[in-house]
């Protein structure tokens, strides 16, 4: 009890102690994640691959609903035509050909810049100092793991600005897909296997995610959040991340009501007894944004509002009616917030 | 009485009459019977285009309450629970229960016409695959009734009409209701595959005499493509439905990843079966155009032998682009690059089919009577799906467009825009020959335009959602994404979509009864269905035909200038 | 059109029951190679055992029992066309005998892999893999003896005749179709995953 004390407050004089409020507000939100507004290197690069098919898709448009409509004005049937048939016109080589050599070349041309685009992409060299992050998609959360810093939290992802980040991707039940538009093509999340993505993003902000392979009832709900920070800043919250869970005496019946009920089965809080593994870990909930994979943003009274009963807020969501009682909800709401 | 109707005709004397044993004749009874029992490929045609149009209702009616309960973020119409049900039923429906019927049931009623036989090849295996099609639709719905799903009393299958594993494993999809999609699938490919076998024997082996495979319709050239895609491709599903089977029932490992076995291979099976099947959809949307715009363009198609040869390419094309589907499940390169490559492939024979019936429209005379409205619409919309289809093929591109609605958009392009668009024109076209009597014009383009305008209203948009990084199959959506224009865009869409049908479905309840009477040709067409009676007897041709080209009523008609001359 | 005069004789169209029966052997083969594929790919995933090298061994005497079986459905459709019923039903019960002590050697193989080996269809993905093969495999066997025992009942029926050979020999189609695919299933099985 003495360490943590002490730990608190080296934390809170070291100024590595941000609030949620003071790392993030500045940084713009972008909820319009729009692919043709990329932000990060692999998004630009497909940006780039996509220019050239949709200008050719373009022309093509053009040209052959341009000679459609052309055909059917002019070719349309005039009255007095009844009795004559038009000249019969069975085929021929050379305009047959013409019309196949054309969009050969032009397909060929178009393999030729996917396939270098591919290359370009998949096989990039991560460097050694790369932050790597491993993925974990549950149903309906993301399990983030910073493997080299060893903590881990959930469906809110912090990585550097001007910097590239790995991504390793996994899954604990069925396949969901990660898909930040402007920062990354999707990349599937695939149980017993593990896929890699990577992004280098070169403007700070909060990018929304959502997961984009359909794994259940909640597949609508399992949004999540990469927020690209300044080093400093990165570093900072990495620093916050790494602490065991914030011991706040004037909380402790919160705590003990989290303990006594079963949510130490499913949650994690680095410090304290509760080490379950099949929710989202909570040892830093306070200093996330928002709550249940973005369901709600994190504030006292949704907090309340998912303990009452997480399945109002997230129908079919695996975290069953706790049967809390009020004095329960709010004490351990309390508890919860004071974990930042 | 169509304004273009032929004088000619090719018969000598009124039908006979068959008469068989069995209840009164026009009693309900024998109405009854005549369904039930029938083995006559123009009854079972019907009847197979029949049941495709009352699931299409019954899946579009889902469709709506899905666009209803997306048209406004965070709505609360639906429960995702129910959502989910939906758009599952709505996909696996309007694939397997409604595009399949009406494509057997067409070329069940149209092949043996066009090449002068008169059945199939095997009746009674025609009557088999109907009813065990039928048997397995109604089995898949019973599932609302019969399956105790994972939350509680009643519920149909809500694995996404392509089930990827391991959602369908029993840990995660506990209850019966997979298996009622499996079950159903099972019966309904075997439909399936007996109806090829009975198309490929039919067109093989009854073509009337001097009709060699190159004098055939290229609707008949099309369809037998179809059926040997079916043959090849319907299998691979019956496969990969067994090992899940096997995997819920029996603890089998195929998919389970836990004891080593594959989630992506159940991806690889399922599409090796799933790409294909959707050129087995569209191709038949080709055979109607085929047939359609030649006569309305009052010249020959353009090019028959490249048109026979494209076809053929595209189906041996498909059959190694499927992993298209799979760009994000984290393949090499190499595997990336393979399928990004054959799929831009299958576009270029694709394209020259679509230069094709624009030369065949080339130098004639245009008449713009409702089916020749809908095949005109095709060209159009196809010619969209074929390029956003492109842009899929790049794989790169595809990293942020696949599981988005901008491939919910493409798909309806192409299966809306494409095929039903040719549906509706091959009705149109020949309900003369099937009822004797003529559908109503207006109502046809009262029909065209508004159901147009709902149908380009509700998917276009679903592009742009897409590209804002909208996913699919998403109960709800928040608000400040960019997407809640689109989507609204898109549900009042369906209204107009809702009313264009409903003046088609009136137009074919009331032109049975007031319709103008059909001749045998109301077009002034040139194959063999219009030689005889509308409808034709059940014996479809008095005395057996002999051709001498592709187009014998074009020969009949013009013996100055017959077609044999310049083939 | 001209109304037919001309004789029909130069006009040759393929017998459709050959037509229906090749193409459901295509089927088939696309159903069959789905399982192969699946075998191939899951060749030493097994993350526990038994082992094929453990516990499989060559079943010879069942593949000459049935690789036979295709020689004598060829002697029975021979004394067939002789008009010989006797021996054709001589040559046809020798085949459906044939068949079923494959089928009788095939339990026996599995008993041994259950009872004695351990090795249950959700052991691992090699039992997986193999009953669901082996065992498609034979359901095949299966349906094709009732083919076979039907044929057999008709000759004795007295309702075959010389004219229906070429019923007889679509039913031999499908044998000899099962055969293939038990030299594929035997190359796949027993000598490339073992």
């Amino acid at each position: 009890m003495q360490l943590s004390f002490l730990g608190v407050a080296i934390a809170f004089f070291s100024g590595g102690h941000l609030s949620a409020a003071q790392q993030t507000s500045d940084l713009p939100l972008r909820s319009f994640q729009n692919i043709f507004d990329p932000l990060s290197t692999p998004a630009k690069m497909i940006h780039e691959s996509s220019l050239l098919v949709l200008i050719v898709s373009a022309v093509i448009f053009v040209v052959v609903s341009g000679l459609m409509a052309y055909a059917i004005w002019k070719f349309r049937a005039r009255p007095g035509q009844d009795d004559k048939e038009p000249a019969q016109v069975y085929g021929s080589i050379q305009i047959e050909m013409a019309w196949a050599v054309i969009p050969i070349i032009i397909t060929v041309l178009l393999i030729l810049v996917t396939a270098r685009s591919i290359g370009e992409i998949q096989n990039v060299e991560i460097p050694e100092d790369a932050e790597r992050i491993r993925l974990v998609g549950h149903q309906w959360w993301w399990e983030v793991h910073y493997p080299e810093h060893g903590f881990v939290t959930a469906n809110e992802i912090h990585v550097p600005v001007d910097e590239i980040t790995h991504f390793e991707l996994q899954s604990a039940d069925v396949i969901h897909s990660f898909w930040v538009p402007q920062l990354a093509g999707k990349t599937d999340c695939i149980p017993n296997r593990t896929n890699e993505t990577w992004i280098e993003p070169f403007e700070t902000g909060i990018y929304l995610g959502n997961c984009a392979e359909y794994c259940g009832t909640q597949h609508a709900g399992m949004r999540l959040r990469v927020i690209v920070q300044s080093r400093e800043a990165y570093d900072a919250w990495v620093a916050n991340q790494k602490k065991p869970a914030v011991e706040d005496p004037t909380v402790a019946a919160g705590k003990l009501a989290f303990e006594k009920t079963s949510c130490v089965n499913c949650h994690r809080m680095d410090g304290t007894l509760a080490k379950g593994v099949f929710g989202p870990d909570l040892t830093h909930l306070a200093s996330r944004q928002t709550i249940a994979a973005g369901e709600a943003p994190l504030n006292p009274e949704s907090l309340r509002e998912w303990l009452r009963d997480p399945q109002t807020m997230k129908p079919g969501a695996l975290m069953p009616d706790m049967k809390l009682t009020p004095q329960e909800v709010n004490d351990i709401a309390d508890y919860l917030m004071t974990l930042k | 009485m169509g304004e273009h109707a032929s004088t000619a005709t090719y018969r000598d004397v009124e039908p006979t009459v068959i008469t068989r044993p069995g209840a009164e004749p026009g009693s309900r009874t024998r109405i009854f019977q005549d369904l039930v029992f029938t083995v006559d490929h123009k009854k079972l045609g019907l009847m197979y285009i029949g049941a495709g149009l009352i699931f299409f209702v019954v899946a579009g009616l889902m469709a709506a309450m899905i666009r209803m309960q997306l048209a406004i973020p965070n709505n609360t119409f639906l429960e995702p629970e129910v959502f989910n049900r939906f758009f599952t039923m709505h996909g696996t429906a309007m694939v397997f229960f409604v595009g399949m019927p009406i494509i057997t049931g067409m070329a069940n009623y149209l092949v043996p016409l066009m090449i002068g036989a008169r059945d199939m090849a095997f009746p009674r295996l025609n009557a088999f695959g109907f009813w065990i099609f039928l048997f397995g639709a109604l089995l898949m719905y019973f599932s609302y009734l019969g399956a105790p799903g994972l939350y509680g009393a009643g519920s149909a299958p809500d694995v996404g009409w392509f089930a990827y594993s391991p959602l369908t494993a029993q840990a995660f999809s506990r209850g019966h209701s997979t298996d009622y999609w499996i079950l159903s699938l099972l019966l309904t490919g075997i439909g399936s595959i007996t109806a090829a076998i009975n198309i490929i024997a039919t067109t093989f082996c009854f073509r009337c005499k001097g009709m060699t495979l190159g004098k055939m319709p290229l609707f008949v050239w099309l369809m037998i493509v179809v059926a040997f895609l079916i043959l090849i491709a319907l299998s691979p599903l019956s496969a990969c439905q067994i090992m899940l089977l096997l995997d819920r029932f029996l603890g089998a490992n195929f998919f389970d990843t836990q004891q080593g076995g594959s989630a992506v291979l159940w991806q690889h099976f399922f599409w090796i079966f799933g790409h294909p099947e959707v050129y087995i959809l569209i191709l038949p949307g080709f055979a109607v155009a085929s047939e359609i715009i030649p006569v309305f363009s009052r010249k020959p198609i353009f090019g028959y032998p490249v048109m026979v040869a494209a076809s053929v390419m595209i189906a041996f094309l498909s059959l190694g682009v499927w992993a298209h589907h799979m760009f994000a499940v984290g393949m090499t390169s190499m595997g990336n690059t393979f399928f990004a490559t054959s799929t831009l492939l299958v576009a270029v024979p694709t394209g020259i089919k679509i230069f094709n019936w624009l030369g065949t429209m080339w130098g004639g005379q245009l008449r713009f009577e409702v089916p020749m409205l809908f095949c005109l619409a095709f060209l159009f919309q196809f010619l969209i799906a074929g390029l956003t289809g492109v842009m899929l093929a790049i794989a790169p591109f595809d990293w942020q467009l696949s599981d988005s609605y901008f491939v919910v958009a493409h798909f309806h392009y192409v299966l809306i825009g494409g095929l039903l668009f040719t549906i509706f024109a091959a009705v149109y076209y020949w309900y003369p020959k099937a009822f004797g009597r003529m559908l109503d014009k207006r109502m046809g383009l009262l029909h065209f335009w508004i159901f147009m305008i709902g149908f380009h209203l509700t998917f276009f948009p679903q592009h742009i959602s897409g590209m804002l990084g909208m996913p699919r199959r998403y109960y709800t959506y928040d608000a400040g994404r960019g997407w809640d224009t689109w989507n609204l865009m898109s549900s009042i869409g369906v209204i107009f979509q809702a009313i264009g049908l409903s003046f088609f479905v009136f137009n074919l309840i009331w032109s049975y009864f007031k319709g103008a009477k059909a001749g045998d040709d109301p077009w002034d067409a040139w194959t063999l269905e219009w030689a005889t009676s509308s409808p034709p007897a059940e014996y479809n041709f008095e005395k057996a035909p002999e051709v001498k080209s592709r187009r014998p009523l074009w020969d009949l008609k013009h013996p100055d200038d017959p077609d044999w001359k310049h083939e | 059109m001209s109304t037919a005069a001309a004789s029909d004789s130069d006009w040759k169209l393929p017998s459709p029951r050959k037509t229906g029966v090749i193409c459901l052997l295509i089927a088939e083969t696309a159903l069959f190679s789905i399982f192969v594929v699946a075998y191939i790919y899951y060749i030493g995933r097994e993350l526990n055992p038994p082992f094929p090298s453990e516990v499989l061994k060559l079943p010879i005497l069942a593949t000459i029992c049935l690789l036979s079986s295709s020689g004598t459905i060829v002697m029975a459709e021979g004394a067939l066309k002789k008009g010989a019923i006797n021996g054709f039903r001589l040559w046809w019960g020798a085949t459906i005998f044939l068949a079923l002590v494959f089928l009788l050697f095939t339990a026996f193989e599995w008993r041994e892999l259950i009872v004695e080996d351990g090795l249950y269809i959700s052991t691992n993905v090699f039992g997986t893999t193999f009953y669901s093969l082996v065992g498609l495999h034979a359901t095949h066997v299966v349906i094709g003896s009732l083919l076979l025992l039907s044929v057999l009942i008709f000759s004795f029926a007295g309702k075959l005749q010389k004219q229906h050979h070429e019923h007889v020999e679509m039913v031999s189609w499908y044998w000899h179709f099962v055969d293939a695919v038990w030299i594929v299933v035997f190359l796949v099985v027993y000598i490339i995953g073992r």
